[in-house]
């Protein structure tokens, strides 16, 4: 049984198909993700389940029940807008009181309701305050309590993290994920952020142009993407050029330049033009030959991007792709073993590879 | 090249001596007539052209002139009757256009403001060809008899407010209205617990302007009122006429006044952040 069943909705608006054709479920306590470059149509989707937009066609269902015809007033769902839209003229705990007093809640109840929602979000001390002397991230724990005190079936966060600075962002995306599991209720969350649902979802739903790319699990995602956007879109990745020259039981034979004839795990079939792709992480970076190693290729270091934790190098391979290769800092002296201009071998193994269709 | 002076900011030049002058005789010209007529306005002299004393036996004088008073009641209750409804009109108008799109809103928003750019003569008259030609009856009992007037009032104050509560609108954030229908929140609740709030500041503001706007109007009102229909601005006029006498001094000093008042009450509910908190 899954909580929302999004049912081949498609969302025109004139001269754009924002969402086109989403079809999937999700299930009940789920902390789901919709990811996405800008104007993939991540929002618009939010939107339609939140009842502020109304699909061109298709279907909603939440917790079994079609919302077509229901108004957003009206739907167990609750969402935490981007800009928080904390209430400007109110107090803290009016805020989180308001959902409750539209809907005629007792006051005594609206009261302890609320205070216990604002505990929730360690707020409780500043039920007196008005917003504008709240810090930003106060004012999104201020729209989180305000909208999980309607006890909603569905909680749906529009980008919430994308006004907070990095580190406050790593805090609330740990804190998001404890009070999902608290709650026991189901987030929806729209991000730009591949980290952020990375880290935070169960699930993520990668959307480009108003399609759903793939849905998965995270490691899922960024292990086995179904096609180059979302191999791109995920992390960073090699692409290499090949051919498909065989095909075996589970694996197809690919022919790559300067890589020659390689096997590639792969179970569906597979011909013509293809994409290699491996994660930069799983290259091995060596002054020498390596003997046992599925694929390998030399090449010129020509670029070396520092990050602290890793280093991005980038390899020239003569006269084919430029490869990149990321590099943990494990020791302090990992620096100092590779300079730019110097030789390098790349290897990897064979089932790090995985063959994209084009 | 230390010695060389750089060219100033446009905002140094506020420090320099000619500069100050120069503002320093623009204000006296703008206030000194102003100041003037409330000082003679305690004038002991009849002629009022040379100060013989002070006094306030014309502010006396002003109070107990029937006409006078009567004209200043006929202002005020025309300024009450006009802000309530020039205010209501006005915001509506106001959120109409903020928040619908419908055909020939460019068109009917260019309308909307034409009484403010409009010549005062030209509605004056276009107001009282108007009041004469659909036989708008005079003589009905006072207030009935300040009708004409209130509605040429109503006329072009109400574009005035629709400006200014649009203005505050435009900041408004949407998603505090879709915030508060998520939350359960009906059309009419959303309105009225978080729009209107919002609203207010607009509202008081646009609603002081078309208050003093039609405390002080003379032209419009000149072409609509009647004999018996006389407002404050129009009285001070015909008293004018004959000679300038500390009594009118005096009467006007009070309007001033009271423009002032409920200006400053404007300025100070304008303000940002007391805007954010009401």
């Amino acid at each position: 049984m899954s909580i929302i069943s999004i049912q081949h909705i498609t969302k025109e608006f004139p001269g754009v198909k924002a969402v086109d054709d989403a079809h999937f479920d999700i299930a009940p306590n789920e902390f789901f993700a919709l990811l996405g470059p800008s104007g993939c149509g991540k929002t618009t989707l939010l939107r339609i389940i939140a009842g502020f937009e109304t699909p061109s066609s298709g279907q909603i269902l939440i917790d079994g029940e079609d919302v077509g015809d229901t108004p957003p007033n009206k739907r167990p769902v609750n969402m935490v807008f981007q800009s928080y839209a904390v209430f400007p003229h109110m107090t803290v705990l009016d805020n989180v009181g308001y959902g409750l007093k539209v809907t005629g809640t007792p006051a005594a109840e609206i009261k302890s309701r609320a205070e216990e929602a604002l505990e929730m979000v360690q707020l409780g001390h500043l039920g007196a305050r008005k917003p504008d002397q709240l810090s930003g991230g106060q004012r999104q724990r201020v729209a989180l309590a305000r909208a999980l005190v309607k006890r909603p079936k569905v909680l749906l966060l529009d980008e919430p993290m994308s006004a907070l600075d990095a580190k406050l962002r790593e805090q609330m995306q740990l804190e998001l994920s404890r009070l999902q599991q608290d709650v026991g209720i189901t987030f929806i969350i729209v991000t730009h952020d591949q980290d952020e649902a990375l880290s935070m979802a169960d699930r993520i739903a990668v959307m480009n142009e108003g399609r759903v790319e793939q849905i998965a699990t995270p490691e899922e995602l960024y292990e086995s993407p179904n096609s180059r956007f979302v191999a791109d879109f995920i992390g960073k990745v090699n692409l290499l050029e090949g051919q498909v020259v065989g095909a075996a039981e589970g694996s197809v034979t690919v022919d790559v330049a300067h890589l020659g004839k390689v096997q590639v795990l792969h179970s569906s079939p597979a011909n013509g033009n293809v994409s290699l792709a491996v994660r930069p992480e799983k290259i091995r970076m060596t002054p020498d030959e390596p003997s046992a190693a599925a694929m390998k290729t030399q090449g010129k270091v020509t670029d070396w991007a520092y990050y602290g934790d890793t280093s991005h190098i980038y390899v020239q391979a003569e006269g084919g792709p430029r490869l990149s290769v990321t590099v943990q800092n494990s020791t302090r002296a990992t620096l100092d073993t590779t300079d730019i201009g110097d030789q390098v071998w790349l290897s990897w193994q064979s089932e790090d590879t995985l063959l994209l269709n084009q | 090249m230390i010695w060389r002076r750089s060219k100033p900011a446009p905002l140094d030049y506020a420090g320099r001596l000619w500069m100050k002058i120069f503002i320093a005789a623009v204000f006296v010209l703008l206030y000194a007539p102003v100041i003037l007529m409330m000082v003679f306005s305690f004038n002991d002299s009849k002629r009022n052209i040379v100060w013989r004393g002070f006094t306030t036996k014309y502010y006396e004088k002003a109070l107990k002139n029937d006409g006078l008073v009567e004209a200043f009641i006929n202002s005020l209750t025309i300024a009450f009757f006009n802000t309530i409804i020039a205010t209501a009109l006005g915001a509506m108008v106001a959120l109409l256009l903020w928040r619908f799109r419908f055909p020939l809103k460019g068109a009917y928003e260019g309308f909307m403001a034409l009484p403010i750019v409009i010549p005062e003569i030209c509605m004056g008259v276009a107001m009282l060809a108007f009041f004469n030609r659909v036989g708008w009856p005079a003589g009905m009992p006072w207030p009935l008899n300040l009708s004409a007037i209130t509605i040429a009032h109503i006329a072009f104050s109400f574009p005035f407010v629709a400006i200014v509560v649009r203005a505050r609108m435009a900041g408004f954030n949407r998603e505090l209205e879709e915030a508060s229908r998520d939350l359960g929140a009906t059309e009419w609740q959303t309105f009225w617990g978080v729009i209107f709030p919002y609203m207010r500041p607009g509202l008081v503001a646009g609603a002081l302007l078309a208050f003093t706007l039609s405390l002080d109007d003379f032209v419009i009102t000149f072409f609509t009122s009647g004999p018996e229909t006389v407002t404050f601005p129009v009285k001070v006029y015909s008293m004018v006429r004959f000679s300038v006498t500390p009594e009118v001094n005096a009467a006007s000093t009070i309007l001033v006044l009271i423009t002032i008042v409920v200006t400053a009450l404007m300025i100070r509910l304008q303000r940002p952040d007391k805007a954010e908190n009401a």
